[in-house]
């Protein structure tokens, strides 16, 4: 039985955290991560959880405590945010090279700089190369379920990969939201003890973990890490069965909103997809058929059910909320476009880079990005790929 | 997931045929490989001269100066790396080093 709560983003993950009563907790503060730690050193105080609290100096040293703290064999957690996500990138591919199951709280901020505090997803989109699972909420309640399947994917023998659990900072991480909770002992059960098949401590053999490896030997390890993303796909199906199985909410790798007869749809990640279903809402009531499709996992990427799920729609907006200065497109209109080329009749797709560092979002511009693609199924003409949205600027834009 | 012994992995095995992340389930496994070959420098060990003091064997970074029965023996060349520590602190000039010449 679910219990009633409201919660924030930040205390829904302290609080499955406490829950599962990690090893090892390694903790650097950064806003809007903050709150996570602080919470938890609160549960640490009060003796509700065994977990061995490390506070650092540093993000580099909080993620190496992680892998120092995994590769012991114990499951080991942290939380960060933005320029604190940018200073582990040299150890968040030890990480994944090691195969060492890390879970981190990623609370969405943009990448310093200039410097900002607030939300876009430069910070998680920038370290998607590293070898990390990660999953994206549009609420809280997503970030505290999509939590509680995290170590049971990343711990998996055929994934071993650490993962990342991002929530947009601020407005889901500080928003204070309804949220259905399941009771201590049903998440610790769902969840499970972490019995690693190899670890340098308690076993009856040593143990040497990330040695150097030899340009023989590096290549066919760097394959393996591949096929564990690969891999991933299945076990996220089968841990998010299992969730619904056990507490009644249902995830996949993203969620169809309205897509059964979309004619115009929007690919989008994180807390946007609240703002897009009211505007969808609204357009329906008005006989437009519009859709979106809100990205849960972004690593790896579902591709091929993507693909499948935007054949039968006239034109696509992915909407980035982050800058990939790539000069034609953010990241996840990379991958979604990408997707559809294998389709025999793709959609007409545009890419509109949204929000950066906290720009607001509306329904009233949600449905500017609709009626846009209404126009281009309309005329044909797809007319620039590559659009920023919610800029000021003293001409004419496309949005 | 194995115990998939280290001396069973070599360059010419298949990636699903390695340990997850290089890992190693076993110690002493330097010795399976050579990691001497990139020597430029080879040391040179003159038992004549040497008066089995054994300060070179400690001070040696690689653990390439062999010590039997309480005596130093000649170099393990396959893992010496050349670096002359042990030339530098031989206190009988028992160790000369030499250009290595590559086969």
């Amino acid at each position: 039985m679910s219990i009633r709560e409201r919660l924030s983003g930040n205390e829904a993950i302290a609080t499955a955290m406490r829950q599962i009563d990690p090893d090892v907790f390694a903790a650097f503060p950064i806003t809007p991560s903050t709150e996570i730690p602080q919470y938890f050193a609160q549960y640490v105080a009060d003796g509700k959880v065994g977990t061995e609290y490390v506070t650092v100096e540093s993000e580099h040293s909080s993620m190496s405590t992680c892998i120092g703290a995994a590769a012991a064999g114990a499951r080991a957690v942290t939380a960060t945010s933005s320029a604190g996500l940018a200073f582990m990138y040299e150890v968040l591919y030890v990480a994944a090279s090691s195969r060492l199951p890390i879970t981190l709280a990623c609370v969405n901020r943009t990448l310093t700089g200039p410097i900002n505090i607030n939300n876009d997803h430069s910070d998680s989109m920038g370290a998607r190369d590293a070898g990390w699972l990660q999953i994206y909420a549009e609420n809280n309640q997503e970030a505290y379920d999509n939590y509680l399947q995290a170590m049971r994917i990343s711990e998996h023998p055929s994934v071993r990969l650490p993962i990342m659990i991002c929530q947009d900072g601020f407005i889901t991480s500080h928003a204070v939201e309804n949220i259905l909770l399941e009771s201590d002992e049903d998440v610790k059960k769902f969840v499970g003890e972490y019995r690693p098949e190899h670890a340098l401590l308690g076993r009856d053999h040593p143990l040497a973990v990330g040695p150097y490896d030899s340009c023989p030997y590096c290549m066919e390890h760097k394959v393996q890490q591949a096929e564990a993303m690969k891999n991933a796909k299945k076990v996220i199906l089968d841990v998010a069965a299992d969730f619904e199985r056990t507490f009644g909410r249902k995830y996949g790798f993203f969620e169809e909103y309205r897509m059964e007869d979309a004619e115009v749809a929007l690919v989008l990640i994180g807390s946007t997809a609240g703002t897009a279903k009211a505007c969808i809402e609204k357009l329906r009531a008005q006989g437009v058929k519009a859709g979106l499709v809100k990205i849960r996992v972004f690593r790896p990427f579902p591709m091929e059910e993507l693909a499948q799920a935007l054949k039968n729609v006239k034109a696509v907006a992915v909407m980035d909320k982050s800058e990939g200065y790539s000069g034609c497109g953010g990241p996840l209109f990379a991958e979604t476009r990408s997707a559809c080329y294998d389709l025999d009749n793709p959609p007409k797709m545009i890419d509109v880079v949204y929000g950066l560092a906290g720009r607001d979002c509306a329904v009233e511009d949600i449905e500017k990005v609709y009626r846009h693609l209404l126009k281009i199924v309309e005329t044909g003409d797809v007319g620039p790929r590559y659009i920023h949205f919610g800029q000021r600027s003293n001409q004419k834009e496309v949005l | 997931m194995s115990y998939i012994k280290a001396e069973n992995i070599n360059e010419q095995s298949p990636w699903q045929e390695m340990t997850p992340g290089g890992e190693i389930y076993e110690g002493g496994t330097s010795r399976l490989t050579k990691t001497g070959e990139w020597r430029s420098n080879r040391p040179v060990w003159d038992p004549q001269k040497c008066r089995q003091c054994l300060l070179c064997a400690p001070f040696c970074p690689d653990s390439s100066i062999p010590v039997k029965a309480g005596k130093r023996v000649d170099f393990d060349y396959d893992h010496c790396k050349g670096c002359g520590i042990c030339w530098k602190v031989c206190p009988f000039e028992a160790i000369t080093m030499e250009q290595e010449v590559h086969q």
